[in-house]
C-alpha cells in the first residue's frame, strides 16, 4: 500500500480526503504510482502528467522523504519509506499564480 | 412560466443564474469547479439540461465537464486533445515557426441537432468534435491543414480557436474564427475549409487582401439569416451578406471600433450589439463610460445605450465570448466585465442592471432560454 497526498484541485476533482492509498504491482516507482493513481481516479488523467506526453506538467512536483524526486527518473525506485506505506509521496501545486 | 439560465464562465469557477420570464429576481449558483478558469459554458439547444463546459487551470491542465442536470451535478468527461498527424508549425511572436501544441479549450458549440456532439476551439487553433457527449474528441483536421497554418500567428491572448458558428440551415457549413489567422467556412461539414477574409483591412499587414492573419475578435449571426454574418475585428465592426465571401465595415459613429463582443438581438436581424473598448493598449471603455452600442440597421448607424450601467470611472473589458442574447418576446441582452459584473437587460438594451456585481473577472456569458 502506498499512500500518495494529492493538491487541494485534484482532491476535489477526484472527491477523496487529503491522502489516497493504492496498491501497486512490482517495484514502486514514480511511473507505477502514477498509472496506479491515474488507473483508480481516470478523472485525474492529464492533470499530474499530461495527456500525450506523459511529462509531468510542469508547474507540479513530487516530494517523499524531505527529497524533490522531480527530476528523478520516473522508472527509479522511490525511497523504501514509500514503497511500504511509512512515508506518503506527495504531489504539491507549485505556489504561483493569483 | 419561462424563464432564463445565464451561464457564467470567470477566471476562478463557473457561476449559473437563473429566473423567471420577469427577469428581475435572480438566484445565483456557484462557484461551480472553485478556484479554476472556467473559459466557457455552454448548452445544448436539443435539450437545455445537458451543458458542457470547459475548466482549464495552468498548474492541471484541461478539464472537460457534462451535466445532465441543467448543471446542478456535474461529470468530468473527456480531455484528450490530440491533433491528427504531425501538426507541424505557426508562426510565432518572433516570425520564426512554432510546433503546434495543445493548450487549453476556449469554446463549446452544441450541436443544434444531436446533444451528444459539440465541437470544440482550441488553443493551438484547431477545431475538435465529440458524437459521445464529450467523452471522446477527434480534430477536424482539414482546418489546420488548410495550408496556410505556417502563417497563422497567437494574439496577445494566445492562438486560440474562439468562434464556431452552426448554420441552423445548412448543417454541412460551419463558421470558424482564429487569433490570429482570421475567419474560415466549411461547406462539407468540416472536412475542407476557405478562409473567408476578403475585405478585411488590418493594420500591421503590409498585404491589403492578405488571406490570413488578421485578428478577428468574434463573429454572429441571426438564425433567420445564416448568410448575413457580423464581426467585430480587432479595430473594425464587419458586415458581410454573402457568407463571408466577403466583407465590408460598418464601425459607423462609434466612438471607438475596437472591441471584443458582438451579438444579434433575437427577433430583429439588423439589430445588432458591441461594447466599444478604447484601443487595443487600453482595454477599458472610452471616457471611462460602460457603454453598449446598438444598431437597429445593421450597422453603421449607433446608438449608445447607458441607462443603468456606470457612466464615470469604469474601467472593464468584456471579453469576446461575454455577452449573450435570450430569446423571450422582448429580447434580453447580457454581458460580463473583467470587473466581475454581469449585467442584463430585459428590453434590448434600453435599461440595465446588474444580476451580481462581484464575481471573479468573466470570460464568458451564455444564456439559454427556458421553457
Amino acid at each position: 500500500m502506498i499512500r500518495v497526498v494529492l493538491p487541494h484541485h485534484l482532491r476535489n476533482l477526484a472527491r477523496v480526503g487529503d491522502e489516497v492509498e493504492i496498491q501497486v504491482e512490482g517495484t514502486a516507482t514514480q511511473r507505477s504510482v502514477l498509472e496506479a493513481i491515474e488507473a483508480t481516479y481516470p478523472v485525474l488523467r492529464g492533470t499530474i502528467r499530461d495527456r500525450l506526453s506523459l511529462q509531468r506538467r510542469p508547474f507540479l512536483r513530487f516530494f517523499a522523504c524531505e527529497q524533490d524526486l522531480s527530476h528523478e527518473s520516473p522508472d527509479d525506485p522511490l525511497p523504501e519509506a514509500v514503497a511500504t506505506g511509512k512515508e506518503p509521496f506527495l504531489i504539491v501545486g507549485a505556489m504561483a499564480g493569483g | 412560466m419561462s424563464g432564463v439560465r445565464v451561464l457564467v464562465g470567470t477566471r476562478k469557477g463557473a457561476f449559473i443564474l437563473t429566473s423567471d420570464g420577469k427577469r428581475e429576481q435572480w438566484n445565483v449558483s456557484g462557484p461551480h469547479f472553485a478556484g479554476w478558469e472556467i473559459y466557457h459554458v455552454n448548452g445544448s439547444p436539443v435539450n437545455p439540461d445537458r451543458l458542457y463546459a470547459s475548466q482549464s487551470s495552468g498548474w492541471f491542465g484541461q478539464m472537460i465537464q457534462r451535466s445532465d442536470d441543467g448543471g446542478k451535478t456535474w461529470e468530468a468527461v473527456g480531455n484528450k486533445f490530440a491533433y491528427e498527424g504531425v501538426p507541424g508549425t505557426h508562426q510565432w511572436y518572433d516570425g520564426t515557426q512554432h510546433p503546434w501544441a495543445f493548450a487549453r479549450v476556449w469554446h463549446l458549440e452544441p450541436s443544434l441537432t444531436d446533444v451528444d456532439t459539440v465541437y470544440a476551439g482550441v488553443e493551438d487553433a484547431a477545431l475538435f468534435r465529440s458524437v459521445d457527449g464529450g467523452q471522446t474528441w477527434q480534430e477536424l483536421p482539414g482546418l489546420r491543414e488548410h495550408g496556410s497554418g505556417p502563417r497563422w500567428q497567437p494574439g496577445a491572448g494566445g492562438m486560440c480557436l474562439h468562434t464556431i458558428v452552426l448554420d441552423p440551415s445548412d448543417p454541412e457549413r460551419i463558421f470558424i474564427a482564429i487569433s490570429a489567422a482570421g475567419a474560415f467556412r466549411t461547406d462539407d461539414g468540416g472536412k475542407t475549409w476557405q478562409p473567408i477574409n476578403r475585405g478585411l483591412k488590418s493594420e500591421g499587414i503590409p498585404d491589403p487582401n492578405a488571406e490570413v492573419g488578421h485578428c478577428v475578435h468574434h463573429m454572429a449571426i441571426h438564425p433567420s439569416r445564416p448568410g448575413t454574418l457580423f464581426m467585430q475585428k480587432h479595430w473594425d465592426i464587419m458586415r458581410s451578406d454573402d457568407a463571408g465571401d466577403s466583407w465590408r465595415e460598418v464601425s459607423g459613429n462609434l466612438p471607438s471600433d475596437f472591441g471584443f463582443p458582438i451579438a444579434v438581438h433575437a427577433h430583429e436581424p439588423e439589430t445588432i450589439y458591441v461594447v466599444p473598448i478604447k484601443s487595443d493598449s487600453e482595454h477599458f471603455p472610452p471616457e471611462g463610460k460602460l457603454r453598449v452600442y446598438r444598431s437597429r440597421t445593421g450597422g453603421n448607424e449607433w446608438e449608445a445605450l447607458t441607462n443603468g450601467l456606470p457612466q464615470s470611472d469604469c474601467y472593464v473589458n468584456v471579453l469576446r465570448d461575454a455577452m449573450a442574447v435570450d430569446s423571450l418576446d422582448s429580447c434580453g441582452i447580457y454581458f460580463g466585465t473583467t470587473g466581475g459584473q454581469v449585467y442584463a437587460s430585459a428590453d434590448a438594451g434600453d435599461t440595465w442592471a446588474p444580476i451580481v456585481r462581484d464575481l471573479p473577472a468573466v470570460l464568458s456569458v451564455e444564456v439559454q432560454t427556458l421553457p
